[in-house]
């Protein structure tokens, strides 16, 4: 898991010397990830080339039927994320308001714990509450990828500097205006970077939810393993990583250009 | 008397969990266009003291009365748009650009966009930054001095009557500190706000205020009063010993230049012919004559040494009177120029150059012994 950035205001010099080293590492995020997304890509293109397909195989890995999968694991992905944002985010406001700081070390802890369950027993504790489908899976990953964010968003709002905040109040910025337009805004890097983490697990573990019928590409995994079929296990898995792998990259480039100008 | 701008009556601000009050039963009363200095040791409550103005901090009892009305209820936010708030960290939103920074205010009271970047622009002019260059940076370009210019005049932003300023050039090297202070006078000459200012710095209370509360304990005034008079009279001995031992000395700093009669020195004007300037010296018993150009401006000393050594023209030496004073300047600022060359005097000029006289290290020292055998007079 990537620790929280860290965005302390320093004068002027440094941040200049600060903003180079960030943009450096934002550039290495940006090279990296997708050098690897290539290569599996070719390592893809070798096997689809070399590999001997028989028909069962074939059958396994029909395109149309990847497709659906695909589908389904970005389903899961998607909502399991919207639902953390949407949670994890106005929670994250809310203990960082004045005279919260006691609800805040709880929640941290108890999501913590949350996390500590592996997904997979996450996933089967939801469905005995929840019955079979992809609806189990988006709520289970949600209270999976829940700390991240809320972590982030706290760390995010935390770090704006004192100094701002107290200015802006100072000026007659009521709370909401101060958390709109200073605080929020910049503690989005922050934000985002958690927004980021919590995409990428949700994108990979949705390869999970087919154990409880809620499909993806998890299902070309299985039926490989199922059949002895090692080129479908092959590429089930490096589909769910280059799929986990573009999310990645997009995240980063949110990252990027979601950043407030001047920070 | 004109009728105070802001009064703070009976005042007590107790924090929660703490038996000592911060501030206790306090009756400050800030008349309209002075700069009124709180000035105190840390922890005294000073800057509790100014955040209780614009109810950063709540008080526990009293009133505070801004503009004749009793602003201790309503709206704290309204109220602080009414008041320029600057403070030592200057705190510019970095993600916001320098005309929209300054603009805060004139946006937070809904003004028409084009009225705020006018505005912003004004404002920048005003604390002489060139709009053009800085408008779109950002705070992070900015150096130390620069980003408490635009703190301040932000705070101008919505021309406020008031501006509350909490160690506002606390953070900034000393020279720097030094050139914000006098063009933050020069600015007040033309605005005439009304302006309550937190140090700690006893030296810039008294270059500063036009009265200065020396503040102790719980924000107790030890005596409230203009720097002359405290700094000659020291109600007591914590004022005393907060003013520390030089405070006879600072009073040059209330002081200018242009107040105190100026010595002369021989002149030379080109063209210098050396026999003349020999016998110049000469007569007047002086080591050194002063040579100007053809505007007279002074140009350099010239000792018998120089005379004697001189070759080629004299007239065409390069300007090296290093100490130049103008009669704006504090005398503390001649006493500190002439420690800094070896003449025991600073050559006194108009804006243009032009040469008006001497201002001596002896008339300097007359002066403080005068002040002093006053001070003593006046106590007993």
């Amino acid at each position: 898991m990537t620790p929280p950035d860290r965005q302390p205001t320093l004068p002027a010099a440094a941040g200049r010397m600060r903003s180079r080293v960030a943009s450096l590492t934002g550039n290495l995020d940006l090279i990296v990830t997708p050098v690897i997304a290539g290569i599996l890509l070719l390592l893809l293109g070798g096997v689809w080339i070399y590999a001997d397909f028989d028909p069962t195989t074939l059958r396994i890995l029909e395109p149309d039927q990847l497709l659906v999968q695909l589908g389904e694991q970005l389903y899961v992905a998607f909502f399991s994320t919207l639902l953390v944002v949407v949670i994890a985010v106005p929670i994250g406001i809310l203990v960082t308001r004045e005279g919260a700081p006691m609800l805040k070390n709880f929640l941290v802890t108890i999501l913590g714990l949350g996390q500590a369950i592996p997904a997979y027993g996450l996933i089967v504790v939801f469905f005995i509450f929840m019955g079979q489908g992809a609806t189990t899976v988006v709520v289970a990953l949600a209270t999976f990828a829940l700390l991240p964010v809320l972590r982030n968003t706290i760390v995010g709002l935390e770090q704006v500097d004192r100094a701002v905040i107290e200015a802006g109040r100072g000026m007659g910025m009521t709370p909401v205006q101060s958390l709109l337009r200073t605080e929020l805004p910049l503690a989005v890097p922050v934000i985002l970077a958690g927004i980021r983490t919590a995409t990428v697990i949700n994108v990979g573990m949705a390869a999970l939810a087919f154990l409880i019928g809620g499909g993806g590409l998890g299902e070309t995994i299985n039926a490989g393993l199922k059949l002895n079929r090692p080129t479908a296990i092959f590429v089930g898995a490096v589909l769910v990583a280059l799929v986990a792998l573009t999310f990645d990259i997009l995240g980063a480039l949110a990252q990027r250009y979601l950043r407030p100008k001047g920070v | 008397m004109t009728e105070p701008l802001i009064r703070l009556e009976e005042v007590t601000k107790i924090y929660p969990g703490m038996e000592d009050p911060a501030v206790e039963t306090l009756n400050l009363a800030v008349e309209p266009g002075e700069i009124l200095v709180l000035v105190g040791p840390s922890g005294c409550g000073k800057s509790t003291t100014l955040r209780l103005i614009n109810r950063m901090i709540e008080p526990s009892s009293g009133r505070i009365i801004y503009e004749g009305e009793d602003v201790t209820r309503g709206d704290p936010n309204e109220l602080r748009r009414r008041m320029g708030y600057v403070i030592q960290q200057v705190g510019l939103f970095p993600h916001r650009t320098i005309a929209e920074n300054i603009a805060t205010v004139p946006r937070l009271l809904k003004w028409p966009d084009k009225k705020c970047r006018a505005r912003a622009d004004e404002l920048l002019e005003l604390v002489s930054m060139d709009p053009a260059t800085y408008r779109d940076r950002y705070p992070r370009e900015l150096s130390g001095g620069q980003a408490q210019r635009v703190g301040v005049a932000r705070a101008l932003g919505a021309d406020p009557d008031v501006l509350l300023m909490d160690e506002p050039f606390g953070a900034i090297d000393p020279i720097t500190r030094d050139r914000l202070q006098n063009e933050f006078l020069r600015l007040q000459g033309e605005l005439k706000k009304t302006i309550v200012f937190v140090t700690h710095d006893v030296d810039e209370a008294v270059k500063m205020g036009d009265r200065i509360a020396i503040l102790r304990e719980r924000s107790e005034i030890a005596q409230l009063d203009t720097p002359e008079r405290i700094l000659t009279n020291p109600a007591d001995d914590f004022v005393g010993n907060f003013l520390g031992s030089g405070a006879i000395l600072k009073t040059l700093t209330l002081r200018r230049v242009g107040d105190i009669e100026l010595s002369s020195v021989p002149l030379l004007r080109p063209p210098v012919d050396r026999e003349q300037a020999l016998r110049l010296l000469e007569e007047t018993g002086e080591r050194n004559a002063l040579l100007l150009d053809r505007a007279e401006r002074p140009l350099r000393w010239v000792d018998r040494r120089a005379l004697n050594s001189f070759r080629g023209n004299l007239d065409a030496a390069r300007p090296s009177v290093s100490v130049l004073v103008q009669p704006e300047d504090t005398l503390h600022d001649a006493l500190s120029g002439m420690l800094q060359n070896s003449m025991g005097c600073a050559v006194v000029t108009d804006r243009g150059g032009k040469y008006l006289g001497v201002c001596t290290i002896e008339s300097l020292a007359q002066l403080l012994i005068d002040t002093g055998k006053e001070a003593e007079a006046s106590r007993a």
